[in-house]
Order: structure tokens, then sequence, then C-alpha cells
């Protein structure tokens, strides 16, 4: 017992590590920490706004949520409505292999491959299309090669999509089956039964799976960092680069080991990224919970369902 | 007696367009699982192909050559990782195993359920946080990045890891065994080392595995506590290479022979990974297979 309310206090020696370690960077620049756009370490002229981190973070995985979330439900549904077990199976394997593979694996594979086959083709093609339109048209302006914020928000996408299909299928699992026999004698079409009967009864869980996954997409480093172009502008166009909190912190600590303000800046950072990654997780456990418990479905099949989850996430 | 019964136009057959919208919907579900297993095939085809071409002695046997020589290797990084993780083992499986037999054994009251949802999330701290977290504690307090600070950055993020699945598979073990035990006058820790922990054997075995597949493949904390290393090294109290790290900079190089290791080292990686994530998955079906 003693052992395991370690894990309590170590979480809590984290933030408190965090806070202590970021203090001196909030008492320093207060809110300009948060909403200024100039980053400069060169000491002398040390000057800290964090803006164009939390946008490049916030955006990327945006991105990445959007993209995600729909395929990650259609696998789930997929996986649990529909097809037989002989090939749900082997699926939800490879699926789920795609949450083994290490980020900078995915950030050798996206900085090679990626980023070329998105300069030379999509995203040419996609600005001269969607390009043109109105308002929209300007986040899809293609200024030249090079990582951008969209192959960033792409990559994370692919980063996440296991978690958002594991605790989708979690809780999807559980919606009764009178629930889908009842909409089956019904006369529903397999497709009714789904949007009718199973989403409505799932959806706090289904959403509580997309913040789980803009929890693991806020936070993600190496891959990020390889990919987004690493640029402190702010701009317009989703082709271009940017920056992201974690990407910053992997890239700066090495200078800012000495004590100072920048190192304080960095571990304010990191406290900031912990506390809204908690804050997801925290909400995104209790909608699940909730969905699973409401139903009232077996307890033993959700523990294994978050086996799986927890196993390879 | 049918004859009685007014006759109901029942429609025998599904409006076409209810049909069809089913038929969509059907083709959407296979298209997302297409889309969703494109990156995986063409991750690994890459990955393998290119990877290959560069694994050959020399990239255990040496290390790096002058920049833009061809040939050389990363031999400390295999070396580095191998102490990272090993001092990584070390710490967490006696924490991760007690505290997953802890929440299993002992987890009815109420810290046991604060430690279980802090286990919980923290499998969502970023892992960045961990290295961040162990840099501002650690390194900086030792003044030199070290292997130790590593291992102990790996250990944030296993620790929970392991404690819940040890959790997940010690309760497939049936009551039954234990209260068997019990009734023969075993005291409860007796019990849980006789009879639990032998009955879920593979499952803890599990459980590990699945945890270190996670901490080999992790970048971002060892970055932050390791630093990397051109040479081999062995004192855990100094800077020390790994091979995510050893790959995340020569992706970042400019030199081709550079570049071309980071592959091999990416296969490699790939590799560990995934050997030790199928192994562990097929280990935990058939051990539920076996309980059953």
């Amino acid at each position: 017992m003693v052992v395991s309310v370690g894990l309590v206090v170590m979480l809590a020696l984290l933030l408190w590590v965090l806070a202590d370690g970021g203090w001196r960077a909030i008492r320093e620049f207060g809110l300009h920490f948060i909403i200024g756009r100039d980053w400069n370490p060169v000491s002398g002229r040390e000057s800290y706004g964090a803006l164009p981190f939390i946008f490049g973070t916030a955006v990327t995985s945006l991105i990445a949520m959007v993209l995600a979330m729909p395929i990650g439900v259609g696998v789930a549904l997929f996986l649990n409505e529909s097809g037989s077990a002989w090939i749900k199976n082997p699926l939800a394997v490879l699926v789920d292999l795609l949450a083994a593979i290490p980020s900078v694996v995915y950030g050798i594979w996206g900085l090679f491959v990626l980023v070329p086959l998105f300069d030379h083709t999509v995203q040419p093609w996609m600005s001269a299309s969607i390009g043109k339109v109105p308002i929209i048209g300007d986040l899809f302006t293609f200024n030249g090669p090079g990582g951008d914020i969209f192959t960033a928000g792409v990559i994370l996408a692919i980063m996440i999509l296991p978690i958002v299909t594991a605790v989708t299928r979690e809780v999807v699992s559980v919606v009764s089956s009178e629930t889908r026999e009842g909409a089956m004698a019904l006369g529903a079409t397999r497709y009714e039964t789904i949007r009718l009967g199973v989403l409505p009864t799932a959806r706090p869980g289904i959403i509580g799976a997309g913040m789980l996954g803009l929890g693991r997409a806020l936070g993600e480093t190496i891959a990020v960092a390889l990919v987004i172009g690493n640029s402190t502008r702010i701009t317009a166009s989703l082709f271009n680069p940017g920056y992201t909190i974690p990407a910053v912190i992997a890239n700066e600590f090495r200078e800012a080991t000495s004590a100072g303000v920048h190192r304080s800046a960095l571990l304010f950072l990191a406290l900031l990224l912990v506390l809204i990654a908690l804050g997801m997780a925290t909400v995104s456990r209790l909608l699940v919970r909730r969905t699973t418990r409401l139903l009232g479905g077996d307890v033993a099949a959700q523990e294994e369902a978050a086996t799986s989850t927890l196993g390879m996430a | 007696m049918s004859a009685t019964v007014p006759a109901i136009e029942v429609p025998r057959t599904i409006s076409s367009q209810r049909r069809t919208k089913d038929r969509i919907f059907s083709i959407a579900l296979w298209a997302s699982v297409v889309i969703a297993l494109i990156p995986l095939l063409l991750i690994v085809y890459r990955v393998v192909r290119l990877g290959l071409a560069a694994v050959s002695v020399s990239l255990f046997a040496h290390t790096a050559l002058p920049a833009n020589m061809a040939g050389g290797g990363m031999k400390q990084a295999f070396l580095g990782t191998a102490m990272i993780v090993g001092i990584a083992i070390v710490i967490s499986v006696p924490l991760g195993v007690l505290t997953g037999i802890y929440l299993s054994e002992y987890g009815s009251g109420r810290i046991a359920s604060v430690v279980r949802f802090t286990a919980e999330i923290l499998l969502s701290i970023p892992s960045i946080v961990a290295g961040a977290f162990i840099w501002a504690l650690v390194v900086v307090a030792l003044g030199s990045f070290s292997g130790l600070a590593a291992g102990v950055a790996l250990t944030v993020i296993m620790w929970p890891i392991m404690a819940r699945a040890t959790e997940e598979v010690l309760r497939l073990v049936p009551t039954e065994l234990r209260e068997g035990g019990l009734a023969l006058g075993y005291p409860r820790w007796r019990v849980i080392m006789r009879v639990v922990l032998p009955t879920a054997g593979a499952g803890v075995l599990t459980a590990i595995m699945l945890a270190v597949a996670r901490g080999l493949g992790e970048t971002a904390p060892v970055l932050l506590t390791a630093l990397g290393n051109d040479f081999v090294n062995t004192n855990p109290m100094k800077p020390t290479d790994a091979v995510p790290l050893r790959v995340y900079n020569y992706v970042q190089s400019a030199y081709p022979a550079w570049r071309a290791l980071a592959w091999g080292g990416a296969l490699m990686l790939l590799l560990g990974v995934l050997v030790l994530s199928v192994t562990a998955r097929m280990l935990s079906i058939r051990q539920q297979r076996r309980m059953r």
C-alpha cells in the first residue's frame, strides 16, 4: 500500500516541481506569458510570450481530432457492429499496432515521406481548389515546401486514431443488446439501429474518447517537432510552419539548463501542458464511466475492454 | 383463425431510400477501416525497406564516423538504451507489480480508488512532461544529464502502465482459488504469493512487457534527461545515448550517411516494440482462454 500511495505522491511531486520551477516566469511576465507573441531566449533581450506555441498546439490538435474522430468512430463501429470474428480480431490488433509505433518512427516517416508528398501534390492541389473559396480560402494558401501545421495535424491524427477507436469500442460495446435487438425488431436497418439506437446512447462516451485523443495530441512531441517547421510566426494558413509547446521544450531545454527565466518559462509551459492533459483525461474518464455505468453493462466486459485500451495505448 | 385477423399491409421490402442509406453507411465503415490501415502499411513498408538497407554489422559494432563518411554505426545508442531501459525496469517492475497487487487484492477502499484514478490519469501525461519533471528534479540537482535520470523518467511513464495492467490480469484469477487458500489457513500475503501470482504467471509478464515496449520507444523523456552521447558510456551518472535519441538527431542531419543510419535505428526500434507488443498480446489471449 505504501508503494501504491507513492504513485499519488509522484503525481503531486510532479505538479509541485513544475509549478515551483515555473513560478518565476509567471511572476516576471504575468499575463504577457500567455498572450505575448514574442519569444526570445537570447540573454539581455529576453522576452517570453508563449502564444505561438499555445496557438500551434491548439490548431494541430484540433486538426488531428477533426480527422481522427470520424475515422476512429467508423472503425470502432465496424469492429463492434458488423463483420465476423475472423476479420474483426486481426483488424483490431492491427489498429492497436498503430499505437505501439514509437513517435520518432512517425517522425522520420513524416519528415521524409509525408512532408514531400504533401508539398508536391496534396497541398498545391488543395490550395488551388479549396484555397480559392472566399473566407476559408486563406487557411489553405500554399507558400512553398517544408514542414507545416497541417502535416503535423495529419501525423497526430494517425497517432491518436487507436486510442479514439479503443475508447469508442469500450463505450459502444456496453450499449445493451436490448437496445440493439429492439431497434432491429422494429424493422430498423443496421444504419438506423446505429444512428438512432447506439450512437445517441453512447454519445457522452464518444465525446470522452475524442477528448482523450485531444489530450494525447496536445502532448505529442517528437513527431510534431520534426514535421511542423518550428516557426514562432502566427499565420492564417495551415500550410505554413508553426510551433507547439512540447516541441519548444524539446528544442530549447539544452540552453536552459542553468537556472534562469528561460528554464522557468519552459517548466511553466510543461505545467500548462500537464494541467490541460490531466483535465482532458479526467473529464474523458468521467464521461466514459458515466456512460458505461448508466448503461449498466457487464462489468467484466468493461474491465476487459479497459485492459485492451490500456495495453496498447 | 388467420382469416379473422384484419389484413394489415405489411411492406415486405425496405424502401429503396433506406436501403441506399444503409448501403452507403456500410461502405463508409469499410472505408474508415481501410483509411486507418493505410498509414500503418505505408510506415511499416518504408521503414522496413530503408531500414534493411542500413542494417549491417557495423550498425551494432561501431560508433559514429565523422559526418559525411558512409558506414559507421550506433553501438553506443544500443548499449545506452539497454542501460536506460534496464534501470527503468529495475525501478518500475517492483513498484508497478506491487501497486497492481494492492489494487487488485486490497483495492476496494477509498485510498485504492484514489490510487486507481491517479494511475489512470497518469497514463495520459504527455511523455515530454515526465522528461521535464525529471530534468528539473534529477538532472538539475545532480548537475549532469545521465542514464540514471532517463531511467527514472521512464519509470514515471512505465509505473502506472504496469500497475493497471497487473491489476487487470490479477482480477482474472478466480476468487474461489483465493478463498481456498484462505480456508486452508494461509495468511493473505501467502495466498497472494503462492496462489494468485503463480496462477496469473504469464499475465504479470505481459504487463511488464507492455510497459517495456512503451519505454523502449520513448524519445522525449530520454532526450531531456540522458541528452545523448557520441561515444560508449557505461557510467549511469554521465550523459548517455539511446536509439530513439540517435534516430531523432540523425533524422535532422544533412548527411545522407547519417540519415541512412537513422532508418536502420528506426527499423530496430519498430522491430523491438512490435515484437514485445505482439508477444504480450498473444500471451494475454492465451491466458484469458486458460482462465475461462
